[in-house]
């Protein structure tokens, strides 16, 4: 008779001794840090492969295609000029305003795009996160590495803005590539970390907007960071000093222009750099890893 | 056969799966008025609501064996499929254990639309584990067996441009291009035409031989007559029958025609 198939199978061991016995792993089971991390390893082509579609798929549609990469950037630029550069006359003490300026937007928009994207790298592939099994963690990875490829066309531009506007190019240009480097690892750990917290409180999406431009203004993204510098003291000053956004900005300041007033010295300026991008990468992995088995749920 | 023989691959023990649902309130509840009541007073949201979709469910499937899973709406079964492949969690007390990583595949199983249906196949071996090497020799052969390019060369167009049972052919080719342990089918077959469905019964025959376990929820009683010869029959989260296909599929027949 039908039913009898159920009683059968509690003739034999129990369920676990017979898991056990023929290797069967409990569903649902978080692998460990080590054996997560080497499933990622595994799966460096997706991530690699899902940046790209994802540039497609958001790029397809528009007749100019990847030329949008570098006339991203270069709108976004021209606009400043226009209401710092032409309308406003901003100088604000700093001999040569408008890369300085661009520098600022271009590295706080690096990672603001990254935490834009982020917060729906869970949300916004559930359909993938359901149908196939990989580590979640290739989605925020991805994120990033879509926003670095454009970063690397934002770079260009500015490097072209700083060299018209009378920078000379020094070896100290080098100095950009660790930077990035370093704030990529920052914007991945980023991503994870609100990649979790965005598949679970979808109210922060209505926030994220409102975080991110109270942190631009603490950023010294607009005006020069001299304002800080000179006016606050103490644990204020250490405050602001310790915002990774403003070291970020302040060290690729410091690499593409000469004479340029700095918020501390380099040397602070770069175990800052090297400690947030350990912590927010580290941190951030962690955080994303402890949550895997929860992100199919939605 | 005699069972010391038969290799499981997936076991279920007392299985029970709840849902929680967050925000399904009312429309009086969802005001602004009552959110920001609920905040001030603390009371813990009316908008979690459980729903206790599977319910203790027990059941050992071998390797090689296919099984059809069926019941009325509602009944748990996508529900339990989707326990099986580890992306609902099975509450304290019971356990799903399974060979290696079973995968699912559905018609809701959604991948990039504003990619052509080649880029997707490479996007979806790859998420499912194979080599670049490996994808390179099998993009071509899941296309020809989705039959997607029987009506010109469609797997260059997006795939938002494909009718839902073209799109419906290409995941489940993708899916059925791996060897999998153990395979979930979550209503595929039911889509595409009649040609298709006999290549995709086909195929699921094959991965059986491969020494798969593949488990089919469908409402075609066809389809899993066709595939299975192993049923089980849940009923509001409650497994009501388990034995050979003819003879569930005989008593579910009685019960929905009553």
């Amino acid at each position: 008779m039908a039913q009898t198939t159920v009683v059968e199978s509690y003739t034999g061991p129990s369920a676990k001794e017979l898991a056990r016995k023929y290797g069967l792993g409990a569903a649902g089971r978080l692998p460990s840090l080590l054996e997560y991390t080497r499933q990622l390893w595994a799966y460096r082509h997706f991530i690699w492969e899902f940046a790209g579609a994802k540039v497609s798929a958001a790029l397809g549609n528009t007749r100019l295609g990847m030329v949008w990469q570098v006339l991203t950037p270069l709108f976004n630029a021209g606009v400043y000029y226009v209401i710092f550069g032409v309308l406003l006359n901003t100088k604000g003490g700093v001999h040569n305003f408008i890369p300085y300026l661009c520098t600022g937007v271009f590295i706080f928009g690096y990672t603001q795009s990254v935490v834009q994207a982020g917060i729906q790298a869970i949300s916004g592939n559930l359909g993938l996160i359901r149908a196939l099994h990989f580590p979640r963690a290739s989605l925020p990875l991805s994120i990033t590495l879509v926003e670095a490829r454009n970063m690397i066309a934002s770079i260009a531009v500015l490097m072209g803005i700083v060299l018209l506007t009378g920078e000379p190019i020094n070896l100290q240009w080098l100095l950009l590539v660790p930077a990035l480097l370093l704030q990529t690892i920052f914007n991945a750990g980023f991503a994870m970390l609100v990649g979790r917290l965005g598949s679970k409180l979808h109210d922060l999406r209505q926030l994220i907007p409102f975080i991110m431009r109270v942190w631009m203004y603490g950023s010294a993204v607009l005006y020069p960071v001299t304002r800080f510098t000179e006016h606050l003291h103490g644990w204020k000053l250490n405050l602001v000093l310790a915002n990774p956004m403003l070291v970020y900005i302040e060290l690729m300041r410091h690499a593409l222009m000469e004479n340029v007033k700095l918020a501390a010295s380099p040397t602070l300026l770069w175990t800052e750099a090297v400690i947030w991008a350990v912590v927010m990468g580290i941190g951030g992995y962690a955080y994303f890893w402890r949550g895997e088995k929860g992100y199919g749920r939605g | 056969m005699a069972d010391e023989e038969r290799i499981p691959t997936v076991i279920a023990e007392n299985a029970h799966i709840i849902y929680r649902i967050h925000g399904s309130v009312s429309a009086a509840q969802n005001s602004p008025v009552s959110s920001f009541r609920r905040l001030v007073t603390r009371t813990k949201s009316a908008a979690v609501r459980e729903v206790h979709a599977v319910k203790g469910v027990n059941f050992i499937a071998y390797k090689g064996e296919a099984i059809g899973l069926i019941g009325t709406n509602g009944s748990g079964k996508s529900t339990l499929l989707r326990a099986i492949a580890g992306l609902l969690p099975v509450e304290a007390g019971g356990a799903i254990y399974a060979a290696g990583q079973p995968s699912l595949l559905g018609v809701n199983a959604a991948l990039m639309n504003d990619l052509s249906g080649e880029r997707n196949v490479v996007l979806g071996c790859l998420a499912m584990g194979m080599t670049p090497a490996e994808v390179k020799g099998q993009v071509d052969d899941i296309i020809e067996f989705s039959g997607i390019n029987e009506r010109g060369d469609f797997s260059s167009l997006p795939m938002r441009t494909y009718s839902s049972g073209m799109g419906a052919r290409l995941r489940f080719a993708i899916a059925a291009a791996k060897k999998h342990d153990v395979l979930l089918i979550d209503e595929a077959l039911a889509t595409g035409d009649a040609k298709f469905r006999k290549r995709s019964e086909q195929r699921v025959r094959d991965l059986r031989a491969e020494a798969g376990t593949v488990f089919l929820v469908s409402h075609s009683e066809q389809s899993i007559r066709d595939t299975c010869e192993r049923t089980i029959w849940l009923e509001s989260g409650e497994l009501r029958a388990d034995g050979p296909t003819e003879d569930v599929m005989k008593e579910y027949e009685t019960y929905v025609k009553k």
